[in-house]
């Protein structure tokens, strides 16, 4: 039997034990007519004819790795250092809870300190934890989190160019509430904001790629007690100032982007921070530093009395796990990359996506939408976007996301993501291969 | 477990005193010791309205949180600022500095029915 | 264990190093905007082998499964096949994009929809959710479509959702998200729900029940049955809490009992690993009555070929994209490699598992519910006059293995909740077994011995207190 250490004789030998006849008689509590159904299933399979079965599906799928591939929309190619997945691969790692038990836990405990402090470093703020399920949930937390603080407020300003997935998560993770999700264009600090908004919430960059201008939205929040949150890209935060830095509350993040692999869209990381005052609503694991009797250091769980387990029902969030193994990812890139390395991708990012920007922009009947950008880019396209990107797929080029999967009537425009990942070669092939096909 | 004698209590462990024309509440000795350490009391902004029976704030130890209840209803006229540096006041003196609020009270006979010293040390003694 | 102190990666960073070397920039450069870049970045600097050691010295401060015996009650910490690994790790899965579009991640949407079909065939499921990240998210899932549901109907006021005492904290923290009140329905004597009180609590405000069966006592509810009549008849619905799946795959079909709706933790009962607390996946099936109201989106077969859609009065979407995907691969090998047979074998030898330790257990520790469990069992740490689970605990990690969890469920005092799980030889359930015994013998003859443990850690107990009080969550130099 697979994964099953005991032999019959050890089994006879614990039924014995136990004072039982047969196994049957274990379940003796459950239905007697409802016992052992027959289950739909195939037959089990040995472990080389399930990785060659797996292997045959897999392959089926056109990879990243194998094209040119321009392909963004808030899941993102980008270089993942080898020692990542070899470290975090560790069984040690891979193969242990919830760090419950700080004595034998200190590895996955300074892991998550270390996370927090980089974390925070980057986003501006005083902490950040390490639980969300993805970006979109995070931002959701985020949001419901002003919520409580102010259940009186009717409003949540979003900005219209949010990631139309996410507006989808807020609008279920809210719907407990009398709150609306009323949507902005435009810069945060001309959002409409009035004393019944319980929060502003900016993209930085939006969906479309662009960086929005962050100034003044915070004091324009605070004038009307409303709490500014701010979802960012942490590439760009590489390079560009933190939301914090500008006056965020709190801030919330996709974390699959610095060293997480795309996945099919998950697991991804939903990284949220926040300011000293707010660290106690926070929902999700947070560790502390502690010292033993001894004063050796280490690192506990802490602040756990906010929690479902101590809570339940006055929690301020059911959310239970940490995401441990993609965090830990996050970390070892971190590390690795350091300060110059995550300042070098950003600049990458930002170089190769201007110069793809500067091609795609000179094609016939092609025009790069205006506004300042960081690694992605809306252009509108002389035929639709979606022919153009099927098209393209058959060349081994994955021109970018076709608007009109979310929008049905932008038909004309194409959102383009250039990273480190992509050579000149690719960009340049991106662009003779658009006006090939548009010809 | 200590007892002021010149409070008065509810069964979810509040104590109240007068003091001047203002209310005074902390949580009672009984109380902070079945908490045990505490790390952190969250409290309500000057200036609130609070309602008797209503939660006014949170009392937390590492393992356990409890909601605080407003044992009189009153408008908040100040917060005891010190235990958010020092959070034991509360386990050290529970009727003294580790005091949590302060009130006018909208309908002070609510104070002349709460328990006695007496009946809640009784109270208290069951549990 | 790795008993040398190990410094933050701040601490070990050196000005202008650097572990990983990024390829020179190959397009023409664009002036970057000057009034828009930050002035510091505070990320430590390293060598690649320092970051190597680094993680790799961390990791040995670790209890894994890979390294002990990690009894954990309600975790189900069973041995994560490498196998799952290695299938996870393929680079077709890796580099395929959520949004590449249904053509062209057809073997992603195809091992999708092969799971699906088999977890709700080991629930008797009509369909399946793979879109939560977690068990918490699928309790949302759950309870989101019992709301909607009822709303559906027109009945809004339905809004009560009953919870036996011993259950999960989730549970009531889910309602709370969903904007449900909860009522707590007491234990019987026995350790199973009151039907009592649950009659009396059957209203015509009830949206449903949650129950987790087998409870989070390990004993499954006799009344299981009765108890899914009592709410159906008031109108409500019944939601399985599937934490506790292991002990009944292939033994009975949820649905068969009365379930309307359940999430499974494929980090659990299908031996996805646990990584430190993450990711999950706590995907959601559902009875006719409320399948069409699923989150998603779910994978359907069109043809020859696999396509995203929502069900018809789908709650909507609860993360972006289609679930933790790569935790779904893990799933999928082990059910692949299970099949129907493996499935009821894991469950038996689960249950005997916890019967067998349970038996050797009880001569030495109170169990507070002395009838026959199912996959795990609740046994009580005060063997002797000043001693507490905690002690035992924590004495029980100077013997190698890791403590099973305690003071949990809430309504048992003192308790160590024993989880064994299937894939444990009987040789090491015994020693177990004789280290608690030796512990309790240590409890009344040198109590210190478990005051002070662990001994041999790179950290002893710490003061939780004082982290809590003035809480250092970064490291500042």
């Amino acid at each position: 039997m697979p994964f099953i250490a005991n032999s019959d004789s050890d089994r006879s030998a614990m039924l014995a034990a136990i004072g039982v006849a047969s196994m049957d008689e274990l379940f003796a509590d459950i239905p007697a007519s409802k016992r052992y159904p027959k289950l739909a299933l195939d037959p089990g399979l040995s472990e080389l004819e399930v990785l060659r079965e797996l292997d045959a599906l897999a392959s089926k799928n056109l990879g990243a790795d194998r094209s040119a591939w321009f392909l963004g929309a808030g899941a993102y190619n980008h270089f993942i250092p080898s020692l990542v997945p070899a470290l975090a691969g560790r069984g040690e790692f891979l193969t242990a809870y919830t760090p419950y038990q700080p004595e034998v836990s200190q590895g996955t405990l300074q892991a998550i300190f270390e996370y927090q402090s980089m974390a925070s470093a980057l986003f501006g703020v005083d902490t950040v934890n390490a639980s969300h399920y993805d970006g979109a949930t995070a931002l959701a937390e985020a949001a419901l989190m002003a919520v409580a603080a102010n259940p009186t407020r009717a409003r949540v300003l979003v900005p219209a160019a949010l990631h139309p997935e996410y507006k989808d998560v807020l609008r279920l993770y809210l719907s407990a509430h009398p709150v609306q999700l009323a949507e902005y264009e435009g810069a945060p600090r001309d959002a409409g904001l009035s004393d019944d908004v319980a929060c502003l919430i900016a993209a930085y960059p939006d969906f479309e790629g662009r960086i929005t201008d962050l100034s003044g939205a915070a004091e324009a929040a605070h004038a009307v007690g409303a709490l500014f949150v701010v979802h960012a890209d942490p590439i760009m935060l590489g390079l560009f100032k933190s939301p914090g830095e500008l006056g965020a509350d709190l801030v919330t993040a996709e974390g699959q982007a610095l060293g997480n692999p795309m996945n099919h869209g998950g697991p991804f990381l939903g990284m949220m921070g926040a300011t000293q005052k707010l660290v106690r609503k926070m929902p999700g694991r947070i560790v502390g530093q502690a010292a033993d009797h001894e004063g050796r250091r280490g690192f506990v769980l802490t602040l756990s009395a906010r929690e479902q387990h101590i809570r339940r029902e006055k929690a301020v969030s059911n959310i239970c796990s940490n995401q441990g193994l993609v965090m830990l990812q996050t970390t070892i890139y971190l590390e690795a990359l350091g300060k110059a390395g995550l300042r070098k991708v950003a600049q990458l990012c930002w170089h190769k996506a201007h110069y793809a920007a500067g091609q795609l922009g000179k094609l016939p009947g092609f025009a790069v939408a205006g506004g300042e950008f960081f690694k992605e880019f809306v252009v509108k396209t002389p035929r639709p976007a979606a022919e153009i990107a099927d098209k393209l797929a058959a060349r081994g080029v994955v021109p970018g996301f076709p608007l009109s999967r979310y929008y049905p009537q932008r038909t004309h425009e194409l959102l383009v993501c250039v990273t480190e990942m992509n050579t000149k070669a690719q960009i340049d092939l991106l662009a003779s291969s658009l006006a090939e096909v548009t010809r | 477990m200590d007892i002021d004698k010149n409070a008065r209590y509810a069964a979810s462990h509040e104590w109240a005193r007068k003091e001047g024309s203002d209310f005074v509440t902390g949580i009672s000795d009984h109380a902070q010791h079945s908490l045990g350490d505490i790390v952190f009391v969250e409290l309500p902004a000057v200036g609130k309205t609070i309602k008797k029976g209503e939660a006014f704030g949170v009392v937390e130890s590492v393992k356990a949180a409890s909601d605080l209840y407003m044992p009189v209803s009153g408008t908040i006229t100040a917060v005891n600022d010190a235990l958010s540096g020092d959070p034991a006041l509360v386990n050290r003196e529970p009727y003294a500095g580790g005091w949590m609020i302060k009130y006018t009270a909208a309908n002070p006979s609510e104070f002349d029915v709460m328990l006695s010293p007496e009946a809640y040390e009784a109270e208290a003694g069951k549990e | 264990m790795n008993l040398t102190p190990e410094p933050l990666a701040y601490e070990l960073s050196r000005p202008g190093r650097m572990g990983t070397v990024l390829p020179a920039c190959d397009v023409p450069e664009t002036a970057l905007p000057k009034n828009l870049l930050r002035a510091e970045l505070s990320l430590p600097e390293l060598d690649e082998l320092t970051v190597v050691r680094h993680f790799t010295r961390l990791s040995q401060k670790n209890f894994a499964i890979d390294t002990q015996y990690y009894p954990l009650g309600s975790c189900t910490m069973k041995y994560n096949p490498k196998a799952n690994e290695q299938a996870a790790f393929h680079p077709g899965w890796r580099n395929a994009h959520p949004l590449a579009g249904d053509a062209h991640n057809q073997g992603a949407l195809e091992l999708m929809y092969r799971l699906q079909d088999s977890l709700a065939a080991t629930g008797g499921f009509s369909a399946v959710s793979l879109q939560p990240a977690a068990g918490a998210h699928g309790e949302l899932a759950g309870v989101l479509m019992i709301r909607e549901y009822h709303r559906s109907r027109g009945q809004p006021q339905r809004r009560t959702m009953l919870i036996p005492d011993s259950a999960h904290g989730t549970n009531p923290a889910t309602c709370a998200m969903a904007g449900l009140d909860v009522v707590t329905i007491p234990s019987d004597a026995e350790g199973g729900v009151d039907m009592d009180a649950l009659r009396a609590a059957c209203d015509d405000t009830v949206a449903g029940i949650m129950i987790t069966n087998p409870s989070t006592l390990g004993l499954f509810e006799r009344n299981m049955e009765a108890i899914a009549k009592l709410v159906h008849d008031a109108g409500g619905l019944v939601y399985g809490d599937g934490a506790n799946m292991n002990a009944i795959a292939g033994i009975v079909l949820p649905v068969e009992l009365g379930v309307d709706v359940m999430h499974y933790n494929l980090h659990k009962t299908f031996s996805t690993p646990h990584g430190g607390g993450g990711p999950g996946v706590g995907m959601v099936g559902a009875a006719p009555v409320l399948a069409p109201f699923l989150p998603g989106p779910v994978v359907v077969k069109k043809g020859d070929a696999y396509a995203f859609e929502m069900p018809a009065k789908s709650i909507g979407r609860l993360k972006s994209f289609y679930g933790n995907f790569g935790v779904l691969v893990r799933a999928y090998a082990y059910v692949r490699m299970m099949g129907a047979d493996g499935m009821r074998r894991m469950a038996e030898n689960a249950v005997l598992n916890a019967n067998y330790l349970k038996h050797r257990v009880e001569k030495t520790y109170k169990v507070k519910y002395p009838r026959r469990c199912m996959h795990e069992f609740v046994a009580m740490g005060d063997v002797a006059e000043g001693i507490r689970t905690l002690d035992i605990a924590k004495r029980l990690i100077d013997y190698g293995f890791h403590p099973p969890t305690i003071y949990f469920p809430l309504i048992v005092p003192e308790a160590m909740m024993i989880e064994p799980t299937e894939t444990e030889s009987k040789e090491t359930l015994d020693a177990f077994a004789e280290a608690l015994e030796r512990i309790a013998a240590e409890a009344r003859t040198e109590p210190d011995l478990l005051h002070d443990a662990p001994h041999n850690t790179p950290v002893g107990r710490l003061d939780e207190v004082a982290a809590a009080r003035c809480p250092i969550l970064c490291y500042r130099g």
